[in-house]
């Protein structure tokens, strides 16, 4: 099983997905990703999904769950870089990605990310 | 086309990439190919978990004016589908899904055909014709 890395840089926790993720690596990224922000006390999580082909339910609902699961630690998760077809096959799915933020790219997600007082 | 087995979850990314390449051969749009692709992955991850293990086929078909299609074929031999029109509601699940994978998949595609009884598995058939 491939693992994604988590970068950080100054408050924010940056993960990139560039492989074809299969279901064991998205729960592995989800529990790396709390343990991160248990450990670091990071503010906000950028998740860009630029190098991501598709988005089922089963990714849709890791990305989710992700948001959920830092705001619990107090930090706020934008999924950044949504190519458009997969933006249309997710509505037509019906994931709404309700509780995470998303931005164009990783620029506009980190002015998100430090917008906040 | 051979059939692709599925027994784990790099079975699972494998069918979808053998999908992309299908749909992307036969003049499928960016879209068309992604959302043949998620319907791939949502019935194929279907096959693994809920029917527990099965077959994926891939085929090139033509309709009769002349369009070309990509069809999709999933078999497993599991436990069956005791309720389909319950099983294709939006939000309804035996899992810790979202319930969104039947219903969904069925909406990204042109063709959609479920043949389950309990005990004797599940098949489902989709198309996704080129436009």
């Amino acid at each position: 099983m491939e693992r994604v890395p988590i970068l950080k840089i100054g408050r924010t926790l940056f993960v990139s997905i560039q492989i074809d993720l299969q279901d064991d690596t998205v729960m592995r990224l989800q529990e790396d990703l709390a343990d991160e922000l248990a450990a670091t006390g990071a503010r906000g999580v950028i998740i860009d999904i630029t190098g991501v082909e598709i988005v089922d339910s089963f990714i849709g609902r890791m990305l989710t769950t992700i948001g959920s699961v830092s705001r619990l630690f107090d930090a706020e998760t934008v999924i950044v870089g949504m190519r458009p077809a997969v933006a249309i096959t997710l509505t037509e799915l019906g994931l709404t990605l309700s509780g995470v933020r998303t931005a164009l790219n990783a620029e506009k997600g980190l002015e998100i990310l430090n917008g906040r007082p | 086309m051979d059939e692709l087995r599925i027994r784990s979850g790099d079975d699972v990314v494998r069918v979808r990439q053998q999908v992309r390449m299908a749909a992307a051969d036969n003049g499928l749009s960016l879209v068309d190919q992604t959302k043949l692709v998620t319907a791939a992955s949502e019935l194929a991850r279907n096959t693994l978990v809920h029917g527990g293990g099965g077959a994926a086929r891939v085929e090139i078909v033509k309709s009769a004016n002349g369009r070309t299609g990509v069809k999709l074929s999933f078999t497993d031999e599991g436990p069956g589908i005791d309720d389909i029109d319950l099983a294709l509601t939006d939000g309804w699940s035996t899992g810790a899904g979202l319930g969104l994978g039947l219903s969904g998949a069925r909406r990204l595609v042109d063709e959609f055909e479920l043949i389950s009884k309990p005990g004797t598995g599940t098949s489902v058939v989709v198309v996704k014709w080129s436009r």
